[in-house]
């Protein structure tokens, strides 16, 4: 056990909010003081009026979405710092946090520095004259996407017409974008159930994450998809049984090259019995995965989990994009995936070492486009199909990632929004305000799956819709024809040797 | 759905011999003995071998009946306004593009996009019509373009259709057989489609409705005007009237006037 | 063949032929047009006067920046050899393939191709025809666990010249056709090349109307390799990707031009892939996922699986094309039908164009005329010939003629 100083040293550290409520809008209803997890916010009874301890506040905005009078707003606390461009305001309070804790600094959701978004310096295409653009509304417009491994050719008997050798498990996506690991313990369960139900409505995936799948889960089973981590929680006959795909988590965007905590205090009865652990236990997972030190043993892997499913599910490889990620999706492929998933350095995560956060790992973009011309080059394309993860706000990003190479994407904060989520990055606390990164039943109880489905599924209908309206404005009709035509992307702003990684021209040539 | 040929009066005939005439020439040439000073006795102009030249009548300023034999070009009767044409033979793409007023008759059939935006007048087509015929077709107060064909339409017949009448009879169907077309009166917000044969779901585009004979939306007019558009046929084609009429009709109508009201998110 | 691309997939270093074909480096050269095809599937040889007469009719789709023919059975005394229809822009660049010619085949026989002074064409290229073979001994040749090498090794020569010879083109490079292209309207290319004193069973020929004003005749169409040929109208949205896979199999698409890969497209399916035409035709034009859903469980197998695996070939985007090899002739649309196409048929022939007026110029006597369904191939085989390459021939698909469709 690792000990802390038993006595806590006083905090020099400013709080970050200030919220202010209007007193004459204000009806003391205290909806606010209940609603926040943070304890923010308290009643004076003495003076009638609702009053806040802003050291607490993290800005997550649960009061301000409930207040029926709009009583109450946050703002940022004006504190001047003498201007200093390499000591900034968070590189001054960070220190001081760690000066008073000797502890890793904790945090969530996904890197907020400011190393280029390549989405936005990417632009697209449209049909003008020499090409009718397409009309998604009255006419066909094809987004349905396959994942897993194909064959170069087909062998046919043309006497009977059927498959001499019929194709391995492939996957049906009915809209190219799927929800990322989030797992249960992290995430609450009914959130989880909302992720689901979306998934199953819109015809696509959720995914477990490594913290196994609850039973009220299984009639989801067909767009579920099951993480095999390094902590192997969960994991079991059933678990892989009740599923559409296997993934095996090598690593995350937001903390490459490490491993995960769950608190214990997270570990309720029901994680407990869900991970398959002791409750009140920390839940850990390893940094690596300890029977892969090498592809070899990654090849191993897969195929024991191919020979655990029958070979009736496609194996995907989730990784964090770093240096090498060209070469090692090459050695992925290789391996026996049949899809390669790759996480980018905006990639998010309910906990991690902001440190590890903030400057690990290559931007998606890059990872992606190395990753799609590698395997092009090697002829190998076709045997695995690529899912791009990590930093998807919209249907933009999409669309610009398809062009760039991935068969689909993972979104994953882009549908904690959808259903609250106001990125405060106070996940590691388990007290969001949401009830989406808890596990406490009084928080948690704000979610209704219900609700969540729709919110999700509504978001999912709404970058559909985008997503066809960008296609046909580039006059095409289906999404395979999308997939790695970067000649439908253009350049703003980038180095010649971004632009020749990304493949792509610069706009206006 | 005037007849034209009324409002064509009595008077000379000319012909013309097209071949290896270019389009421009051709259409100056019609303009003058249509509309020209020697022209103003001339109720017909026939022309022979035709071959593609494209925009035949689409700027004439007098109600006559152009005759056309062989294969006119591309935008046939594009704009046209209160002329008559009948084509001995095939139409090629773009018949009765943006017309206005007139009758088109074609012994034959007739390729994509024809009535096209098209705002008053009528097309009978003997045979089957191409891609997207009658998109867009629009009409306004007492304008009401109609087009009537006998055979079949490929796909996306009527898409985006905000008014007017397109009828097909489908007479080239054997017993039993499906209309060709799918996406039928895709994104269609007014007008009306009647299609007499049988016709699959999945044939029609999901802003359309149907209503059958008897059924409340299927008023006596349907049957009025069906009548005049089966008379009208025969006329030019021949055929039995009865017979036609006694097919199985179903008229699509749109469903809604905004079809696309939802599809939007706005916030202030 | 290097696996690595053949120009750097950002701007960096071009290929002499690309710079040439397209000088202002667009992605690609966009070109509208007119198209028209013609076989008599009895094998019985016409003058290219006919395919000729049939385009110029259709002069207003194009712009004067290109026209082209191909013809099959165009070489009866050579018909055993490949042909090679080289254009070259000096005198030293043909010595230097003319040289490069004798290093890889047997040169039975090489003529500048006859022209006529005085057409209006402009700025004509050196443009001469070889008749070659492929030595048994020549590069790794005469393997017998390679049994197409023979075609491979016709590709790669072409790939080689076309990228690695400055200001040389290789047109076309099968056996017993030739491709006849350059800059002017089609009627004035078929005057420049003489192509009335040609006879063959087959032709195809194209008006251009490109957007931007190249001057080099290695971009009109047809575009071809080996013996096929591609005649196109539209333009191919998809090409990025067409192109990406392509490379992926050895093809280094120099031209820039969306036609460019539905030649390779074909030759990788229809040679290499062994495919027969009508399933090719299924992965350019394929069918909607959810008209695959409605079909019957034993025809959606491979329906699905052709656009599972074949999904970077379908070919996006507005297009007609008239794709040709020896023996046969297809015509195809895209799934919606943005780009026209007629058939027709007169006895043993059959006509595509993409204006029935231009058949009924040559033809006034057609037995029927129709226009094809979008996606729907319409396929001319010689009735004399032997099963073209496509296994299905063998195995009991149905093989159509113009005058059994619909």
């Amino acid at each position: 056990m690792i000990t802390g100083q038993s006595t806590r040293l006083r905090s020099y550290l400013p709080p970050r909010f200030l919220a202010r409520i209007m007193d004459d809008r204000c009806i003391r209803c205290q909806v606010c003081v209940r609603q926040c997890g943070w304890e923010a916010l308290y009643y004076d009874e003495r003076n009638d009026c609702i009053n806040s301890t802003e050291a607490n506040c993290t800005g997550c905005h649960r009061c301000v979405a409930l207040c029926p009078t709009h009583a109450i707003w946050i703002e940022e606390r004006p504190l001047q710092y003498r201007p200093n461009f390499n000591w900034r305001p968070e590189a001054i309070e960070d220190a001081m946090q760690q000066a008073e804790s000797g502890g890793i600094i904790l945090t969530g959701m996904g890197d907020d520095k400011g190393q280029t978004i390549y989405w936005d310096k990417l632009v697209l295409n449209a049909s003008q004259v020499t090409n009718p653009s397409i009309d998604p509304l009255r006419e066909p417009m094809e987004v349905r996407t396959y994942l897993g491994r194909r064959p170069d050719t087909l062998d046919i008997d043309y006497g009977s017409m059927k498959l001499r050798s019929p194709l391995g498990p492939l996957r049906t996506l009915e809209v190219p974008i799927m929800f990322s690991a989030i797992s249960y313990g992290a995430l609450a369960l009914q959130v989880q159930e909302g992720l689901a139900r979306a998934a199953t409505e819109m015809g696509t995936f959720w995914n477990t994450g490594e913290g196994g799948l609850h039973r009220s889960l299984y009639p989801y089973r067909d767009h579920t998809i099951v993480q095999v981590a390094s902590g192997r929680f969960g994991v079991s006959r059933e678990y892989l049984d009740n599923s559409g795909i296997v993934e095996i988590k090598i690593g995350q965007g937001a903390k490459p090259g490490i491993g995960g905590h769950l608190p214990g205090n997270k570990v309720t009865a029901e994680v407990a019995a869900t991970r398959m652990i002791p409750m009140g236990t920390d839940a850990l997972s390893p940094a690596p995965q300890h029977d892969i030190y090498s592809i070899e043993d990654l090849r191993m892997l897969i195929y024991a989990l191919k020979e655990a499913t029958n070979y009736t599910k496609p194996v995907s490889v989730k990784i964090a994009g770093v240096h090498h990620a060209a070469a090692i999706a090459s050695g992925i492929a290789r391996a026996g995936a049949d899809i390669i998933a790759v996480d980018g350095l905006r990639g998010s995560t309910g906990a991690a070492p902001k440190i590890i956060r903030d400057n690990v790992g290559i931007p998606i973009e890059l990872a992606l486009a190395s990753i799609d011309h590698r395997l092009r080059q090697e002829g190998i394309r076709n045997q695995v199909s690529l899912v791009c993860a990590g930093g998807i706000r919209n249907a933009g990003d999409v669309v610009k990632a398809i062009a760039l190479g991935a068969d689909a994407v993972y979104i994953a904060t882009a549908a904690l929004i959808a259903v609250g989520c106001h990125v405060c990055q106070g996940c590691p606390s388990g007290r969001c305000s949401w009830g989406i990164t808890t596990t406490d039943p009084h928080l948690a109880k704000r979610q209704n799956p219900d609700l969540a489905a729709r919110r999700l599924a509504n978001l999912l209908k709404g970058w559909e819709h985008e997503i066809k309206e960008m296609l046909g404005g580039m006059g095409i009709n289906s999404l395979e024809s999308l997939r790695g035509n970067r000649d439908h992307l253009r350049g703003v702003g980038l180095s010649d040797t971004e632009l020749q990684i990304l493949g792509v021209r610069h706009a206006g040539m | 759905m005037a007849d034209a040929s009324a409002d064509i009066r009595q008077g000379r005939i000319v012909e013309v011999n097209a071949a290896g005439l270019y389009y421009k020439d051709l259409n100056a040439l019609l303009r003058k003995m249509a509309d020209g000073p020697d022209g103003q006795d001339v109720a017909k102009i026939v022309l022979r071998n035709v071959a593609g030249q494209r925009y035949i009548a689409t700027d004439l300023d007098r109600p006559i009946e152009v005759e056309i034999h062989g294969t006119p070009g591309n935008d046939l009767a594009a704009f046209m306004n209160g002329q008559r044409i009948v084509v001995y033979g095939n139409a090629q793409d773009g018949v009765g593009n943006t017309m206005n007023s007139g009758e088109v008759v074609i012994h034959g059939h007739s390729g994509d996009i024809m009535g096209m935006s098209m705002r008053g007048g009528t097309i009978y087509v003997r045979d089957y019509v191409g891609y997207r015929v009658g998109i867009h077709m629009k009409e306004y107060l007492d304008k009401v373009p109609a087009l009537v064909i006998g055979g079949t339409a490929q796909d996306f017949l009527g898409e985006y259709m905000a008014g007017g009448r397109i009828v097909v009879f489908g007479l080239d169907l054997g017993p039993g057989e499906c209309h060709h077309a799918n996406f039928i009166g895709t994104g269609m917000h007014n007008g009306a489609i009647y299609l007499r044969g049988p016709v699959r779901d999945y044939q029609l585009g999901k802003e359309v409705g149907v209503v059958r004979p008897g059924e409340g939306l299927w008023s006596p007019a349907d049957w009025d005007f069906l009548r005049k558009c089966a008379e009208g046929y025969v006329r030019h084609f021949g055929g039995e009237v009865e017979e036609i009429l006694r097919g199985e009709f179903i008229k699509l109508y749109a469903k809604y006037l905004r079809p696309y009201g939802p599809l939007y998110s706005w916030r202030n | 063949m290097e696996t690595d691309h053949a120009y750097p997939v950002g701007g960096g270093r071009r290929s002499p032929v690309e710079r040439l074909s397209n000088p202002y480096g667009d992605d690609k050269v966009i070109a509208a047009c007119s198209l028209f095809g013609a076989m008599d599937t009895s094998g019985r040889r016409f003058s290219g006067s006919l395919v000729a007469t049939a385009i110029a009719n259709m002069h207003d789709r194009g712009n004067g920046l290109g026209g082209g023919f191909a013809g099959y059975g165009l070489y009866p005394n050579f018909k055993d050899s490949y042909c090679f229809h080289i254009m070259f822009l000096s005198k030293e660049t043909r010595h230097e393939v003319e040289d490069f010619l004798r290093r890889h085949f047997r040169v039975h026989h090489g003529e500048e191709i006859p022209t006529r002074r005085g057409a209006r064409v402009s700025n004509p290229p050196i443009i001469w025809r070889y008749f070659v073979d492929v030595a048994p001994a020549q590069d790794g040749l005469g393997s017998a666990t390679e049994p197409i090498v023979e075609a491979d090794y016709i590709v790669e020569r072409v790939m080689q010249i076309n990228t690695g010879i400055s200001d040389a083109f290789v047109f076309s490079s099968g056996k017993d056709m030739g491709v006849f292209k350059g800059v002017g309207f089609p009627e004035d290319v078929a005057d420049y090349f003489r192509i009335e004193d040609y006879a063959g069973y087959a032709w195809t020929a194209h008006g251009r109307f490109p957007t931007n004003t190249t001057g080099w005749w290695g971009g009109a169409h047809p575009f071809s390799v080996l013996d096929w040929t591609v005649v196109h109208n539209g333009e191919i949205s998809s090409y990025g990707i067409n192109r990406r896979y392509l490379e992926m199999h050895g093809y280094i698409c120099t031209m820039q031009t969306d036609t460019e890969v539905v030649a390779y497209a074909a030759d990788l399916l229809m040679r290499r892939h062994q495919l027969p035409v009508e399933l090719a035709a299924k992965v350019m034009a394929p069918p909607f996922w959810e008209v695959i859903d409605r079909m019957p469980e034993d025809q959606r197998e491979v329906a699905l699986a052709l656009r599972q695996v074949y999904g970077s070939l379908l070919l996006n985007g507005p297009f007609t094309v008239i794709i040709c090899r020896s023996g046969e002739m297809i015509g195809l649309t895209d799934r919606i039908r943005l780009r026209p196409l007629t058939a027709a048929t007169s006895g043993d022939v059959l006509f595509l164009s993409s204006e029935e007026a231009a058949i009924r110029l040559v033809c006034p006597d057609l037995d029927r005329t129709w226009i094809p369904m979008g996606g729907e191939p319409i396929i001319g085989r010689l009735k004399t010939s032997a099963p073209v390459v496509s296994p299905a021939s063998r195995n009991g698909i149905p093989v159509l003629t113009g005058e059994e469709q619909r």
